[in-house]
Order: structure tokens, then sequence, then C-alpha cells
């Protein structure tokens, strides 16, 4: 039976992936972010357990260790342009890294949300692995943190292509770095299927906000929130 | 046997950087660490490129779908996250959306400038 986890998950994600190519990609069905959803509402609706559910669609979720340092692999195809575009990436990294926290506390503190619940926010635009040790460390929910990451990769899986083209942003590492300052890997998964530059710089810029931002944010928290 | 050299390769990295994390209590997580140690290793020839390409790229063209197991998860904290729905759609929506268009801009116009 532990096999239901991981048969569900690629089923829904094929059904749904199909339905989303057949749609002409409408962003609405992004397939991620509709799979969660089917999962989430199965689970709820037939009271099988997350936990089981994770039993065998754990493994699913542990191939993202290799993805991540696979990502090495675009980093060192497209190192020339990396390198001419040194300056550029740094500062985007360090301007970025501070406005995705600032933005996001200050707005959620506007409207209401308790202090844990903005702690627990503030890491959302780092991968995944890196925020969950960061929010523990500051006072915030890990668990509830990784899914905040998740929901913020969804959008830039689901939308971020089409607002880079909606600001009209042409240059292609400009186009991979707010996508990986911002989205992670789920964003650096989209980006990188429609070119490889771009992908290749967002993937640089998971791991160098993630870096970044771990060391930031317990300063900014403590400053700002006391 | 490349599809295996390969994958030998890439868990040889994760986990060297999962030791790592381990040994130096960084905050930074062992996947992240490999990945800039097999950047490190390509670029001094140590690996060659051939051998991890195929099933690197494998991984990394179906990265989004490792994401549906973590993210269903929301249905341990939803009787939290619905407490203060508003505030957390808000400021996620709001935040993304300015976030990836000032550091698109940023580097874009940074580099114009040069």
């Amino acid at each position: 039976m532990k096999s239901f986890g991981f048969f569900f998950t690629v089923l829904v994600y094929y059904i749904l992936s199909r339905l989303f190519e057949e749609s002409g990609r409408k962003f609405f069905l992004n397939p991620v972010l509709l799979s969660i959803i089917v999962v989430a509402l199965f689970l709820r609706f037939s009271h099988i357990s997350y936990q089981f559910y994770m039993k065998s669609a754990g493994f699913i979720f542990y191939l993202l260790g290799p993805a991540v340092v696979s990502l090495a692999i675009p980093l060192y195809k497209e190192r020339k342009t990396i390198v001419e575009y040194a300056m550029e990436i740094s500062v985007g990294v360090v301007l970025g890294g501070l406005v995705a926290a600032l933005s996001v506390i200050y707005i959620a503190k506007f409207l209401g949300a308790t202090k844990e619940v903005l702690l627990s926010l503030s890491p959302k635009s780092i991968t995944t692995a890196i925020a969950i040790g960061v929010s523990g460390k500051i006072g915030g929910i890990p668990a509830l943190t990784a899914v905040l990451v998740i929901l913020t990769g969804i959008m830039g899986n689901a939308v971020g292509v089409e607002l880079l083209n909606l600001a009209k942003v042409r240059d292609r590492v400009a186009r991979g770095l707010g996508m990986g300052v911002t989205s992670h890997a789920l964003g650096t998964a989209r980006i990188i299927l429609d070119d490889e530059l771009s992908g290749a710089v967002s993937g640089l810029a998971i791991a160098l906000n993630g870096v970044y931002t771990s060391f930031m944010l317990p300063y900014l928290v403590k400053l700002i929130l006391g | 046997m490349r599809f295996y050299k390969g994958l030998a390769i890439i868990m040889g990295f994760l986990f060297a950087g999962e030791a790592i994390e381990k040994l130096l209590k960084i905050p930074v997580p062992g996947n992240v660490i490999g990945m800039l140690l097999l950047t490190g290793a390509l670029l001094l020839g140590f690996v060659r490129l051939e051998d991890v390409e195929e099933v690197g790229t494998f991984l990394i063209r179906n990265m989004s779908i490792m994401f549906i197991p973590p993210g269903a998860g929301i249905i341990v904290y939803w009787g939290l996250v619905k407490t203060q729905l508003v505030p957390i759609a808000v400021a996620l929506v709001v935040s993304f959306a300015v976030t990836i268009v000032f550091t698109a801009k940023t580097v874009e116009i940074l580099r114009r400038k040069r």
C-alpha cells in the first residue's frame, strides 16, 4: 500500500501536465499548483494522512537534492557570460534578496499577520532547504515556511516569465536573476525550459541568494521586528 | 554505463555537500554546497561534462514534480493559514511581483549603464 503516494503524485501530475499542454499552456492551469491542490484536497477528504502519503511520495521530493547539485551543469556551460556579468549579478542578489524579505514582512505586518507568521514568511524567496533552517533559527515555523516557499516558487513557475515579458525585461541574464532570486528552484525549473542561459543564472541565484539571505535575515528581522 | 557514472558523481557531490554542511554547521544545505563543489570540479577539469550531462539534465528538466509532495504539506498547516489567509496571500503575491521585476530591472539597467 505504501506505493500510493508515488503513484498518485505521478498520475495527477501526468494528467494535469497534459491538460496544461493541450490548453496551449494557459498559466492558470499550472500543473504544479493544480497537482498540489488536487493531492492536498484528496488527502483531506479521503482521510489519508500526509505522513502515509509521504512514505513513497517522499522519494520524489528526495530527488530534488541531486537535481539541485545538477544545476552545476548549466552554470558550468554558461560560465563565460556569468563571469562577464559578475558585478550586475552581485548587486542584483544583494538588493533583490533585501526587497524580497522587506516587502513580504511589511505587507503582511500591515495586514495584521502575527509575528510567528511574519517570521515564517520572511525567507520565502530562498530555496526550501535553506529557508527551513533559517525559519527555525529566527523563530518561525519551518514546515509552514516550506509551504510558503513553494507557493512563492509556483508563482514564478506559473507567471514569472509572463511578468518579465510584461515588464519588458529582455536581457537574458537579468531575466534569469530575477527569477532565481524571487522563485528559487521552481522558477528555475520553468525558465530553464525556455532559455538555458537564463536558467543557468537562475540556478546560480538560488545558491547566492540562499547563502546571502541565510546570513542577512537573522539580523534584518531583529532590526525591524525587535 | 555512463548513466551510472554520472549518477554516482552527482550523488557523490551531494553526499560530500551534506558532509560539509554537518561538519561546518553552516546554514547552507548540502545540495547547494554540492552544486558549488561540482561547478568547481567541472571548471578544474576533475569531472567531465559529458559524464554528468545526461543524468543531470534529466533531473533538472523534471524538477517541477519534486515540489508536489512538500507542497501538499499545506494540509498540515491549513488551520493556521486559514486564520491569516488575507495577509499571507496578499504579501506573497505582491512581494513576488515587486521582487522579480525589481531584481530583473536592476540588473538590466546596470548592464545598460556600462
